[in-house]
C-alpha cells in the first residue's frame, strides 16, 4: 500500500499524461474518498408511506432486490443467478420492535438461461431493522417451483472436476471487460462472483442502498481446501443511489454439495490512508 | 452557315446545341488547341459570342473529385460498425462523414469547449428556416454509461436514412421541427473512460475538472443544472460520485448546453439519454410533487415504453424521477421543464444489472432500435402537440 501512496503522489504531478499501463493498479485509483459517503435517507415522503407501496417506485424494487441477493446467496451457483424481473405488489409498515417491514409480490428470471428461461413468482418479506448501527435486514422468502426449475447438477460437476484439481489455478483480471465481453470459459466464475457478492450486498442493504455488483475486478484460485472450491474475488459494487462503486476483496468456497460460502470479507478502500468502513 | 459549319468541323468543335436558325444561339465546346483559331474566326465574320465556361475541364476534374469523395463517404458510413464501442475520435470522424453524406439535412454546430478544450459538438438535423420549433437529445453525460453514446451514434444514422428514404414519421417531423443530437455530452469523461480496462477509469461518472480537493477531480454533471440546485439528492463533497459542483453550471459543458438553447428559444422538447436501469422518466428529480404537466407526461412515458417494448420485449418502467429512482436536485430535465419546456424526459437504457455499464457490444443495436421506437413516438407527439 505504502508504495501506492507515493507513486500516486509522482503521478499526481503528471495527471494529463498519456494513458497508464492497463496492467498497473493505478495510484490514481485513490479518490481521496476517506470512505463511501454514508448513503443518505431521502426526503420523506416515499419513505414514510405505509401501506401500499408503488410496485414502480423505488422503495418497493430495493427492498426486492433484497430478497434477490438473499435468494442468490441461498440457491445461486456457478450456473445460476437470479435477476429481478418485477414487482407486482408490494406493501410495507413499521414494526414494534423497530424498523420498517416491506412485503413483497414479484417474479425473478435465472440470468443463467438467458432470456429463454422462465420467470418464478416469490413472495418475501424483508425488515430493515432501524438500529443506530447498520444491521442486516432479515429476509423471508418463498419462490414457487424452485425446485422444478432445470437442475444445472451437471454442469457444476463437470465445472467442479475441471477446476478442482490440485494444478488449477485460475486467475483473471476486468470479467467483463471494458466492452462486456466475457469468455465463455470465465461466465462460471463471474456467477460465482456475483453469488458471492450477494452476501456482501445482502448484508450491507438498508433502504437508502440498492446494490448490484458493476465488475470483478480480479478472480484468483485458492488452494482448494476439504474438497471445496476456493476462489479470492475483489468485487466492485455499484450502489445506485449514491452512484458509488464500492470495492471489496473476498474469499468464498463453492462445492456442488454446498454451494457458496463466504468465508473472509475485506472493504477495500479506494485510497490507502482510508480506514474506517461503510455503514 | 454550312460553310460555317464545315470548318467547324475541321476545327473538331463538339456542339452542345445543334445550329436550327440563324435566330438562335449555339453552343460550342472548343478544345484548347482550336482556341484562338475560333475566336479569330468568329471575330473576323462579326459572329457575337461569350465564354460561358472557362475551362470544361476543370469542373470535370473538380466534379469527378466530388464523386469519389462521395462514395467513399458512402463506403465509410456504410462501414461504420454500429455494433461496436467507439472512442471519441471514432465518434467525432463517424459525425464528419454522416454530415458530409448529408449535407442537405445535417450540419454540425459547435457549442463550446469542454474543461480539458475538447470541443463540444451537436448534430443539427433541419430542412431548413429559422430557428424551427426543436427537440433536444443528448447522451453520455456520464462517462461510463457507454451505451449512451453508442445508441445516439446509431439513432443519428437512422433519423438521417430515414429522412432519406422518406419513412415516416421522420420527413413529417422534420418538416415542422429542427432535432438537435448532442452524442458525446461529456468529451473529456467520456475519454477518460477509455484510459484503461481498471474500474477507476472505465467506471468514471463525472466530468474531469479540478475541485476544491486535489484528489478528487470531477462534477456530476447531472447535478450542476439551475434546478433546485443544493437540494437533495446531490453532494457537496467534490469526492463523491454525485457531487453537483460549487454552484449551479459551474461546469463549462452544462453551461455551453444552457446558453446554446437559451439562445435559441425555441425547444419543445428536452430528452436526455442514460443507463442503466430501463427506465423513461419525467420531471421532477428535486421534489415528490407532481409536476403540473405530469398526467401528460406520464401517458406520453407511457406509450412510448409500449413503443418501446414491441420490439424485443424489454421492459421499461414509468415514472417520476423522484419517486423511480430517487430524489435528485440539479437535474437537466428538470432544468428543461422548469424553462418550459414541457416534454422533457429522461432515459434509462439496458439493462437491469445483468451488466449494468458494461453492456455487451452485441447488445447495441438492439437497444438502439427499441430506443428509436420510443423516440420517435415522443417525437412525433411533441411535433403533434405544438405549443
Amino acid at each position: 500500500m505504502k508504495t501506492f501512496c507515493s507513486v500516486w503522489l509522482l503521478l499526481s504531478l503528471v495527471e494529463l499524461s498519456p494513458a497508464p499501463p492497463a496492467s498497473q493498479e493505478p495510484p490514481l485509483a485513490c479518490t481521496g474518498a476517506p470512505d463511501p459517503a454514508p448513503p443518505q435517507p431521502e426526503t420523506a415522503e416515499d419513505m414514510a408511506s405505509t401501506g401500499d407501496l408503488e410496485p414502480t417506485h423505488y422503495p418497493a424494487r430495493r427492498a426486492a432486490q433484497v430478497a434477490l441477493h438473499y435468494l442468490n446467496t441461498h440457491h445461486g451457483s456457478p450456473f445460476r443467478v437470479f435477476g429481478l424481473q418485477q414487482v407486482h405488489k408490494a406493501s410495507a409498515e413499521d414494526v414494534a420492535a423497530g424498523g420498517r417491514k416491506y412485503k413483497l409480490d414479484f417474479s425473478v428470471t435465472d440470468w443463467g438461461s438467458g432470456s429463454a428461461g422462465p420467470a418464478l413468482r416469490c413472495s418475501a418479506d424483508v425488515l430493515f431493522p432501524r438500529t443506530e448501527r447498520h444491521s442486516a435486514p432479515k429476509v423471508e422468502l418463498h419462490c414457487e417451483a424452485l425446485q422444478q426449475i432445470n437442475s444445472t447438477a451437471q454442469e457444476d460437476d463437470a465445472f467442479y472436476q475441471k477446476y478442482i484439481s490440485p494444478d488449477s489455478t485460475v486467475s483473471a483480471r476486468d470479467i467483463p471487460d471494458s466492452f462486456g465481453n466475457m469468455s465463455e470459459e470465465m461466465q462460471p466464475f463471474w456467477r460465482l462472483a456475483r453469488v458471492a457478492a450477494s452476501f456482501i450486498m445482502l448484508r450491507e442493504s438498508s433502504e437508502n442502498t440498492e446494490f448490484n455488483m458493476a465488475k470483478v475486478a480480479s478472480i484468483t484460485q485458492q488452494e482448494s481446501s476439504e474438497e471445496q472450491l476456493m476462489l479470492e474475488f475483489v468485487v466492485l459494487l455499484h450502489d445506485f443511489p449514491s452512484q458509488e462503486i464500492v470495492q471489496w476483496k473476498l474469499l468464498a468456497s463453492w462445492s456442488p454439495d454446498r454451494g457458496v460460502r463466504v468465508l473472509q470479507t475485506e472493504w477495500q478502500p479506494r485510497c490507502p490512508h482510508a480506514t474506517k468502513p461503510p455503514n | 452557315m454550312r460553310v460555317y459549319l464545315a470548318v467547324f468541323a475541321l476545327l473538331a468543335l463538339d456542339f452542345w446545341t445543334h445550329a436550327v436558325s440563324t435566330e438562335r444561339p449555339v453552343d460550342i465546346l472548343v478544345p484548347h488547341s482550336s482556341l484562338n483559331a475560333v475566336k479569330v474566326f468568329l471575330k473576323k465574320n462579326n459572329i457575337p459570342f461569350t465564354v460561358m465556361i472557362n475551362n470544361v475541364q476543370e469542373l470535370l476534374v473538380r466534379e469527378r473529385e466530388e464523386m469519389v469523395h462521395n462514395a467513399e463517404m458512402e463506403r465509410k458510413s456504410k462501414s461504420f460498425n454500429f455494433a461496436a464501442y467507439h472512442d471519441l475520435e471514432t465518434i467525432y470522424s463517424f459525425m464528419d462523414t454522416l454530415v458530409a453524406s448529408h449535407s442537405n439535412l445535417i450540419s454540425k454546430v459547435n457549442i463550446g469547449r469542454t474543461y480539458e478544450n475538447r470541443t463540444m459538438y451537436v448534430l443539427k438535423f433541419s430542412t431548413g428556416g429559422v430557428k424551427k420549433p426543436a427537440i433536444w437529445i443528448d447522451a453520455g453525460i456520464h462517462a461510463r454509461e457507454w451505451i449512451s453514446h453508442a445508441t445516439a451514434v446509431w439513432l443519428a444514422d437512422r433519423i438521417a436514412t430515414d429522412f432519406m428514404g422518406n419513412r415516416a414519421p421522420v420527413p413529417s417531423i422534420l418538416s415542422h421541427m429542427d432535432i438537435f443530437l448532442m452524442i458525446v455530452a461529456n468529451p473529456d469523461g467520456y475519454v477518460f473512460t477509455h484510459l484503461s480496462p481498471n474500474p477507476h477509469y472505465r467506471l468514471w461518472r463525472k466530468s474531469r475538472s479540478a475541485t476544491s480537493n486535489p484528489k478528487c477531480p470531477g462534477v456530476d454533471l447531472n447535478r450542476n443544472w439551475d434546478a433546485e440546485f443544493g437540494g437533495p439528492g446531490a453532494s457537496d463533497d467534490p469526492c463523491a460520485e454525485d457531487y453537483r459542483g460549487p454552484s449551479a453550471q459551474s461546469e463549462i459543458e452544462v453551461k455551453n448546453i444552457v446558453d446554446f438553447i437559451m439562445n435559441h428559444g425555441n425547444f419543445k422538447s428536452f430528452i436526455t439519454i442514460h443507463s442503466y436501469m430501463q427506465l423513461l422518466m419525467y420531471p421532477y428529480g428535486y421534489s415528490g410533487t407532481d409536476a403540473p404537466d405530469q398526467p401528460e407526461l406520464h401517458d406520453v412515458a407511457t406509450s412510448a415504453s409500449k413503443a418501446l417494448n414491441s420490439w424485443h420485449g424489454t421492459v421499461y418502467k414509468v415514472g417520476s424521477i423522484f419517486h423511480t429512482i430517487k430524489p435528485a436536485s440539479g437535474a437537466s430535465v428538470d432544468w428543461a421543464y422548469l424553462r418550459g419546456i414541457k416534454y422533457s424526459f429522461a432515459f434509462e437504457l439496458r439493462d437491469t444489472g445483468r451488466y449494468g455499464f458494461l453492456l455487451p457490444a452485441d447488445q447495441i443495436v438492439s437497444t438502439a432500435r427499441e430506443t428509436w421506437f420510443a423516440l420517435r413516438y415522443i417525437m412525433k407527439y411533441v411535433c403533434d402537440h405544438p405549443y
